[in-house]
C-alpha cells in the first residue's frame, strides 16, 4: 500500500509539474503550426509570471493577475510578430531577443517596484488560485485504490490545471475541426496557397501568435500564482525550452503534446522523488541524468531514431507576397 | 525576394544603419531606466566613466571584451554558413572541461607557456566536438540545428554539474568547482600595457587571451574571405542549392563550419578559467555564449565589427557593474535588457529603418541608391 501511495504522489506531482510545460507547449503549437518558430516561449512565460504575480499582489485579485499576465504575454508575442511577420526578421533572433528582454526586465522592474531582491510580494489567499476540492473527495479518500486516485490525482488542483488539460481537446478541435485551424495549418505549410485563396497570411499568423501569447500568459500565471506564491527571478528555469522539446517530441500534435509533457513532467517528479536513492535494476541514477533526459530524448527523436519529427514546412521562413 | 532592398552606399549599410538600430535599442533601454525612476543620461555617464574612466575600468572592459570576441566569432562563423549556432554557451562550457583536464594534469610540472598551447588545443577540441554532434545531425539526419544546439546547451550544463559535484571536485570540498590551479596554469596579465599609457591598475584580470582573441579575429577574416573553405561556406550560406550544384559537399561544409564555430566557443573558456578564476566552476560561462549572438549580429558578422561590438559589450558589463553601485535600482541585469534590445533591433528588426533611409537617400540623390525611385518600400 505504501508503494501505491508513493506512485499516486509521484503522479500527482507529475500533473502539477507538467501543467506549465503543457500550456507552453500548446502555445508553441499554435505559432509553429502557423509557420512562426518561437523560441521565445521561455521569455513570454517569464513576463507572464511576473506580470501576474505583480498585478495580483497590487490589486489583491487572482483574476486581475491572470488577466495582466495574459495581456503582457500577448504584448510580447506581438513584438515577436512585428519583427518576424511585418518586418520579416529572423524568427530565431527575435525569440532570443524576447527571452533576454524578459529575463532582464522582470528582475529590474521587480526590484524597482517591490524592493525584495527581484521577488514580488508573497501572495495572500484570494490573490492566488486555490485548489478546488471535488465533491466527495474527502469522503472517499479512505477507499482503497479509487479513493487516493480521486482525491489526489483528480481532485485538489487549481482551476488552471483543469484549464490546461481542457486546452488539449480544445486545441485539437480548433486545429482540425475549424476553418481557422485549417487555414492556420495551411499557412504553416504553404502560405502562398493561403494567400492565393485571398486570405491574409500576416493576419492569420498574428492571430496564431495571440493564441500563443494567451497560453504562455496562463503558463506564467500558473508558475507564479499556483505553484509558487509569488514571482522569483528566472522562475521559468528553462521550462520554455523543455516545452519546445516536448512540442517536437509530440510532432506538433496536441494530444501527443499532452503525453510528451506528462512524460517530461514525470521525469522531473521522479528525479525530485528519488533524490539519489537507488532504483531497482539500474542502481543509483544521478539527478543530472534525469534532468538532461528530456533534452537527450528530443535529440534522439530529432535524429530520426525513434520516428521522424517533420516540422511545418514553412516554419521559420518569412512570407513574401510577390517574387 | 527579387529586389528586397535597393543598394545603399557602403558607409550607410555598414555604418549608418547599425548605428541607428543601436541608438534605438539604447533609447528604449533609456525608457526602462526612466521607468525605474532614474535619470538615463546620468546612467549613461556613469556607465561610460566606469568602463573607460580609470585604468582598472579599461582593463576590465577589455577582459570582458575578450570573452565576447571569442563567442561572437563563434556565432559569426556558423552564421556565414547560414547555421544559427545557439550552442556557443554549451560549447564554451565543455571547452572549460578540456582546459580543466589539461590544467589539473600538468599544472604542477609544466610552465604556463607549455600548458597554454595544450589548453588552447584541448579547449578548441572539446568545443568542436560538442559542435560536431548537432552538425552531424543537421547534415545527415536533417534535425534543426537551432533546436539541437539548445538541447546540447542543457545537456552540457547537466554534464558539467555532474562532473563538478562529482569527479572533478576535490575530496572534502563543498563548493562545486575544481581545485584552484597552480601557478603553472595561470596566464600572464596584460595590465602593464595599459599602465604604459600612464593609467594605474589595481588588479584586473586582463590577460594574454586578449591577444589570442585578436589573432583569432584575424584568422576568421582570413578564413571567411581569403580561403577556399570560407568561400564555400559563404556560398552554402547564400544558397545551399547553388553550393550543391557547384559540387560543394553539404555534409563536409556544415560539419567543418560547426566545428570551427565550436572550437572558437571552446577557446572562450581560456579567458575566465586560466586568466581570471584559475578554476572551473559551475556556470562560469554565465551567458557569454548568448552575448556572442548579440555581438555577432551587431558586428554584422565581420571580425572588425565583432571586435568593436565586443568592446561595446565589455563596456556595458564593466560600466554596468559600476552603475549597480551608484544606482541601487539598476542592477547588472540592465545589461541583459540592453543585450535583448540590441538583438531585437540590430538582429530581428535590422531592416525596419532601411526603407525610410532608402527613401531619404533616394530623395536627396537618387544615384546613390542606384535606382530612380523607391516605390512600394512599405515592406
Amino acid at each position: 500500500m505504501d508503494m501505491f501511495n508513493a506512485i499516486v504522489q509521484v503522479l500527482d506531482s507529475t500533473i502539477r509539474l507538467s501543467v506549465p510545460l503543457l500550456l507552453a507547449c500548446l502555445a508553441g503549437l499554435y505559432s509553429e503550426r502557423a509557420g512562426i518558430f518561437d523560441i521565445g516561449l521561455e521569455g513570454k512565460m517569464l513576463v507572464g509570471a511576473f506580470a501576474g504575480a505583480s498585478a495580483a499582489a497590487v490589486f489583491h485579485s487572482a483574476l486581475i493577475g491572470l488577466g495582466t499576465a495574459i495581456l503582457i504575454s500577448v504584448a510580447f508575442a506581438l513584438v515577436h510578430g512585428f519583427a518576424s511577420i511585418t518586418h520579416r526578421g529572423n524568427q530565431i533572433v527575435s525569440g532570443v531577443a524576447i527571452n533576454f528582454i524578459a529575463a532582464g526586465s522582470t528582475i529590474i522592474l521587480g526590484q524597482a517596484w517591490f524592493q525584495q531582491g527581484g521577488r514580488t510580494p508573497a501572495l495572500q489567499p484570494g490573490e492566488r488560485f486555490e485548489a478546488i476540492t471535488w465533491p466527495g473527495a474527502e469522503a472517499i479518500r479512505d477507499v482503497p485504490i479509487i479513493g487516493p486516485i480521486y482525491a489526489e490525482l483528480i481532485s485538489g488542483h487549481s482551476i488552471l490545471v483543469y484549464f490546461a488539460f481542457a486546452m488539449v481537446p480544445f486545441t485539437w478541435w480548433v486545429l482540425f475541426r475549424t476553418r481557422f485551424g485549417l487555414r492556420m495549418r495551411a499557412v504553416g505549410e504553404n502560405p502562398a496557397a493561403v494567400d492565393t485563396a485571398g486570405i491574409s497570411v500576416a493576419w492569420l499568423r498574428y492571430r496564431a501568435l495571440i493564441c500563443t501569447g494567451i497560453l504562455t500568459g496562463v503558463a506564467g500565471a500558473y508558475l507564479s500564482m499556483v505553484q509558487n506564491g509569488g514571482f522569483v527571478k528566472d522562475m521559468t528555469a528553462g521550462k520554455g525550452y523543455i516545452a519546445l522539446a516536448a512540442l517536437i517530441f509530440a510532432k506538433w500534435k496536441p494530444v501527443n503534446a499532452m503525453f510528451a509533457c506528462l512524460l517530461f513532467g514525470f521525469l522531473d517528479a521522479a528525479s525530485i522523488r528519488l533524490q539519489g536513492s537507488p532504483l531497482p535494476l539500474v542502481g543509483k541514477v544521478p539527478a543530472q541524468f534525469m534532468q538532461a533526459l528530456p533534452y537527450v530524448l528530443t535529440v534522439i527523436l530529432l535524429a530520426g531514431f525513434i520516428g521522424k519529427a517533420i516540422p511545418p514546412r514553412a516554419g521559420g521562413v518569412p512570407y513574401v507576397k510577390e517574387r | 525576394m527579387s529586389t528586397p532592398y535597393a543598394k545603399l552606399p557602403a558607409w550607410a549599410d555598414y555604418g549608418l544603419i547599425p548605428l541607428i538600430n543601436l541608438s534605438v535599442a539604447f533609447i528604449v533601454a533609456g525608457f526602462v531606466v526612466m521607468l525605474v525612476g532614474e535619470n538615463p543620461f546620468r546612467a549613461a555617464v556613469i556607465l561610460v566613466e566606469g568602463a573607460f574612466g580609470r585604468g582598472t575600468g579599461i582593463a576590465f572592459t577589455l577582459f570582458y571584451a575578450t570573452t565576447f570576441i571569442f563567442t561572437g566569432l563563434s556565432v559569426a562563423v556558423a552564421a556565414h554558413c547560414s547555421l544559427f549556432n545557439i550552442g556557443t554557451e554549451g560549447q564554451a562550457y565543455i571547452g572549460g572541461l578540456g582546459i580543466a583536464l589539461v590544467c589539473l594534469s600538468f599544472d604542477s610540472v609544466l610552465p604556463w607557456w607549455v600548458i597554454f598551447p595544450i589548453a588552447i588545443v584541448a579547449a578548441a577540441a572539446f568545443g568542436a566536438l560538442w559542435g560536431l554532434i548537432p552538425a552531424y545531425l543537421q547534415a545527415k539526419r536533417g534535425s534543426h540545428i537551432v533546436i539541437t544546439t539548445i538541447m546540447f546547451n542543457f545537456i552540457a550544463a547537466s554534464t558539467m554539474v555532474y562532473l563538478l559535484v562529482g569527479a572533478l571536485k576535490p575530496a572534502g570540498s563543498q563548493a562545486p568547482q575544481t581545485r584552484n590551479f597552480l601557478a603553472g596554469a595561470e596566464l600572464p596579465k596584460l595590465n602593464w600595457v595599459i599602465e604604459l599609457f600612464g593609467a594605474k591598475i589595481r588588479s584586473a584580470p586582463l590577460n594574454i587571451c586578449f591577444l589570442l582573441a585578436l589573432v583569432m579575429a584575424f584568422l576568421v577574416w582570413l578564413l571567411i574571405w581569403r580561403t577556399r573553405l570560407g568561400y564555400e561556406m559563404r556560398t552554402y550560406g547564400h544558397s545551399p542549392k547553388a553550393a550543391r550544384y557547384a559540387g560543394i559537399s553539404e555534409t563536409r561544409i556544415i560539419i567543418t563550419a560547426m566545428m570551427i564555430s565550436g572550437a572558437l566557443a571552446g577557446m572562450m573558456a581560456l579567458n575566465p578559467v586560466m586568466g581570471d578564476q584559475h578554476n572551473v566552476a559551475i556556470d562560469f560561462v554565465s551567458g557569454a555564449g548568448y552575448v556572442g549572438i548579440a555581438v555577432a549580429l551587431m558586428g554584422r558578422l565581420h571580425p572588425v565589427g565583432i571586435v568593436l561590438a565586443a568592446i561595446l559589450f565589455g563596456m556595458l558589463y564593466q560600466g554596468g557593474a559600476e552603475l549597480a553601485f551608484e544606482m541601487p535600482a539598476i542592477s547588472r541585469d540592465m545589461i541583459v535588457i540592453i543585450q535583448g534590445l540590441v538583438i531585437l533591433f540590430a538582429g530581428a528588426l535590422e531592416h525596419m529603418f532601411r526603407p525610410y533611409i532608402q527613401a531619404l537617400f533616394a530623395s536627396v540623390s537618387p544615384k546613390s541608391v542606384g535606382m530612380q525611385a523607391v516605390k512600394g518600400t512599405g515592406a
